[in-house]
């Protein structure tokens, strides 16, 4: 039996160093520098946006965040909705799931998948499902990172 | 080894808009340039995908529908309910089958062992998939931006039923080998085709061996979707053990259905592709006299996005069926 199994173990690796071989590698360092010119884009298009708000409204630079942010997601659920950011995503990798626009998508293209189960228990349940991890934890480490930063104002004095 | 030569007497393939701008479009009976299909949703799309498939096999073929015993299929949708679903509409008695990509070969061996065994004088078997609704259960919503690797591969929008009769005109199963769940320890759902090839491999060997046949005695020995990976580590795999097939001879319905510049990564996967391209291409070119002799042999990745979160390995399956041209081609 236990010859049977050995002679089964070493089959599955023989067979995991043949796939290791005939796997199409991803190709990281294009990856890289399409995340980093894509992710870079959309960046300065969120900074062109901001200036705009600052000089053409009345916010400041800590206040025209939050406006630019809302506008940004808002060209992103249209370009989800059209099917478009999908294709994006394929193409620049982490360079479009970084940024904001990256959460929006996350968020809006379930709502979207989630249509034809209907808005309560489809789109309500949901919509949160690929976008919800990033909320946990972040809320949970800003947590973290505010205990240890107060206990330390503490003991500083 | 079916001896009483069950026939294929019929057969039906219905293609969505990627299969439509591919490379075997014209073998597809009906195409659809709407994903959607006009439904309310891609599983139920999934549904009417079969409905038609059933349709048009029944009325390409001498029978009426009343005549027809048995459906046999399945698909990969919850507890495969769009193939429960469209048989609703359906007066036969049903079979439902799960071995994922797998199912339209099983489907085949089944009804074909049915039939030989004069269980049944006609049994339709056939499957479908969406790649929307497949996409959406399998991986993540359509309209998310994820890259996805090299190796992964483009479910098919479509279905294919093939009607099997005790006597007729039309190819002949001669014989099926039903295959073991193979394992070999790969875990990357998005590399099915590498973790399918030994399932291929395996049931090729067993069905030559049983059988104490050459692989030169095939036309074409037609692998469901194993795609690019998993064509070529399938090839070494039977290469090493000393089954030397030529690569002319040693396709993949994975990659004929699409064009190579459409945005497929690997190659086409979903239970329909194997059976589009079998019941579809495969069996137009044995009909045409082009090829006599082929084994198909789909090939099905058995995980669900449960046990691939739970980390378990992929589980495997292959089943293979001999169809030859019958006996007023040969």
């Amino acid at each position: 039996m236990t010859h049977k199994n050995n002679n089964k173990k070493f089959e599955k690796q023989h067979y995991q160093k043949i796939q290791q071989k005939k796997e199409i590698k991803r190709p990281v360092i294009r990856n890289c520098f399409k995340a980093f010119f894509v992710g870079g884009f959309i960046c300065l298009i969120g900074q062109v946006i901001t200036t705009f708000y600052i000089y053409f409204f009345d916010f400041t630079e800590q206040t025209a965040g939050n406006p630019t942010v809302a506008t940004i997601i808002f060209f992103t659920m249209l370009l989800t909705g059209f099917g478009l950011y999908d294709k994006l995503g394929q193409f620049a990798g982490a360079g479009s799931s970084v940024p904001v626009t990256g959460f929006g998508n996350a968020v809006i293209s379930t709502a979207i998948e989630h249509r034809t189960e209907g808005f309560i228990l489809g789109v309500g349940s949901n919509m949160f499902k690929l976008a919800g991890p990033v909320i946990v934890y972040g809320v949970f480490s800003a947590f973290l990172i505010a205990i240890i930063k107060t206990l330390f104002m503490k003991w500083m004095g | 080894m079916f001896t009483n030569k069950p026939v294929i007497i019929s057969t039906g393939t219905v293609g969505g808009p990627m299969e439509a701008k591919g490379k075997i479009a014209d073998s597809f009976d009906l195409l659809h340039d709407d994903q959607w299909l006009e439904q309310a949703s891609f599983e139920k799309a999934q549904q009417l995908l079969l409905e038609q498939a059933i349709d048009i096999t029944i009325n390409k073929s001498p029978i009426e529908e009343e005549q027809v015993e048995f459906f046999l299929g399945g698909d990969l949708i919850n507890q495969i309910t769009p193939t429960t679903l469209a048989l609703n509409s359906k007066d036969l008695g049903y079979f439902g089958l799960f071995n994922a990509c797998a199912t339209s070969t099983e489907g085949l061996a089944l009804a074909a062992l049915m039939v030989n065994n004069q269980a049944a004088n006609y049994v339709i078997t056939g499957t479908a998939s969406h790649n929307a609704a497949t996409e959406r259960q399998y991986r993540y919503p359509t309209e998310y931006g994820s890259q996805k690797p090299p190796t992964a591969q483009w479910t098919v929008t479509g279905a294919g039923c093939a009607l099997i009769a005790q006597e007729g005109t039309g190819p002949v199963i001669t014989s099926a080998t039903i295959g073991k769940v193979i394992d070999m320890g790969l875990t990357d759902p998005f590399n099915m085709g590498g973790a399918m090839a030994p399932a291929a491999v395996d049931t090729i060997m067993t069905h030559l061996k049983e059988r104490n046949l050459s692989p030169s005695y095939y036309d074409l020995i037609i692998t469901g979707d194993l795609g690019k990976v998993g064509r070529e580590s399938s090839l070494e795999l039977l290469n090493q053990k000393g089954i030397h097939i030529r690569k002319e001879q040693y396709v993949d319905c994975g990659l004929s259905i699409y064009k190579r510049e459409q945005p497929i990564l690997a190659g086409a996967s979903g239970t329909a592709a194997s059976a589009v391209a079998i019941y579809g291409y495969y069996l137009d070119q044995i009909k045409k006299g082009k090829i006599k002799k082929i084994l198909a042999v789909a090939t099905g990745s058995l995980h669900s996005p449960l046990t691939v979160q739970q980390k378990n390995s992929i589980p495997c399956i292959a089943h293979a069926v001999a169809i030859e041209a019958g006996s007023d081609k040969l």
